[in-house]
């Protein structure tokens, strides 16, 4: 079990809510990855769409934990007042918080994700900072009193994987008692899974699979890898080495000597 | 009393956010409300009046990743 905050959750893998092709294939996917979180979000309502009462009645359906995001939030003041907005809304404690620093490759705003960490933690909320892997960050992160990370793999949407493996190696091997969940960036269940290899707790897909051409089949294919990723860290994977060893024994080999 | 709600602006009767939410076909939705930027809470709304020129931002669940 993965324990975030107060909470234990079974399944490593997370999924986002957006991108899909519709409400009954979201529906489809979150059922077919086994999910027991989902990340949702708050946008200015219709009075005549009335698309969001929609949309949460879906979700509430579906019997799945909610994770409120703060997507699109460029300041500390937007991202703590929808943070506030969000905890009512959604009746949860948990925050995702993003800061946005860029627009080219939505980067966290590290400074300002900090400074919103703080106040956010005080005021009772459980904060999920998306961020980097720099290690003095996540320092920071966890003095303001995060209890969880969720570094990025790679830019959100990207698909590319874990980026900076070195550093995300270092991230883990600096903080090993911290749930660390990669969010953003990954692409095919293979990413996944060696996040798991790696040691990370679990990690949060949206894009690769909302927009496969099948994203049901690609959620199962997420959790099985999820699966697999977290047996083999279990049970200790090998170290890569430069030279071949012979997997099968030299000794009796036949026309020898 | 012209109101900026969620990008627009609006001529509204009412002179509170309860009665404005009302006014403008929210009553019974699940929305959280903002007010020139700083959040109003639903045990808030009736007693927070709204002047001339206030921005009203009135949210929803949406998908997010």
């Amino acid at each position: 079990m993965l324990r975030l905050y107060q909470t234990e959750v079974r399944s490593r893998l997370m999924l986002g809510t957006a991108r899909y092709p519709s409400p009954a294939v979201l529906a489809a996917a979150v059922r077919a990855a086994g999910a027991e979180v989902v990340t949702v979000s708050l946008r200015r309502e219709s009075a005549g769409e009335r698309a969001g009462q929609a949309f949460w009645s879906l979700i509430r359906e579906l019997g799945v934990r909610v994770l409120p995001n703060t997507a699109g939030c460029h300041s500390v003041k937007e991202a703590v007042t929808t943070a506030h907005m969000a905890r009512e809304v959604f009746g949860t404690p948990w925050i995702k918080l993003e800061v946005i620093g860029e627009d080219d490759t939505l980067q966290p705003d590290v400074f300002g994700l900090v400074e919103a960490a703080r106040t956010l933690c005080a005021e009772g909320f459980e904060v999920f900072p998306y961020t980097t892997e720099d290690l003095i960050v996540a320092e920071r992160l966890l003095g303001a009193g995060c209890q969880v990370l969720m570094p990025w793999g790679a830019p959100i949407g990207s698909g590319r994987g874990l980026n900076n493996l070195f550093g995300l190696k270092t991230l883990r091997a600096h903080f090993p008692e911290v749930p660390l969940i990669i969010d953003a960036g990954l692409g095919v269940p293979s990413h996944a899974s060696q996040a798991l290899e790696l040691g990370f707790d679990a990690v949060l897909i949206n894009t690769a699979v909302a927009q496969a051409r099948d994203p049901a089949q690609m959620a199962a294919a997420f959790a099985h890898a999820v699966e697999a990723g977290l047996a083999a860290r279990a049970a200790g994977p090998i170290e890569p080495r430069d030279l071949a060893v012979p997997s099968t024994p030299l000794l009796g080999t036949a026309f020898r000597g | 009393m012209k109101i900026l709600v969620n990008g627009a602006w609006h001529e509204m009767r009412s002179r509170e956010l309860a009665g404005a939410l009302e006014e403008l076909g929210f009553g019974g939705s699940v929305v959280s409300t903002a007010v020139n930027g700083e959040f109003v809470a639903v045990g808030q709304r009736t007693e927070r009046r709204l002047s001339d020129g206030d921005r009203v931002e009135i949210l929803a669940p949406m998908q997010g990743g």
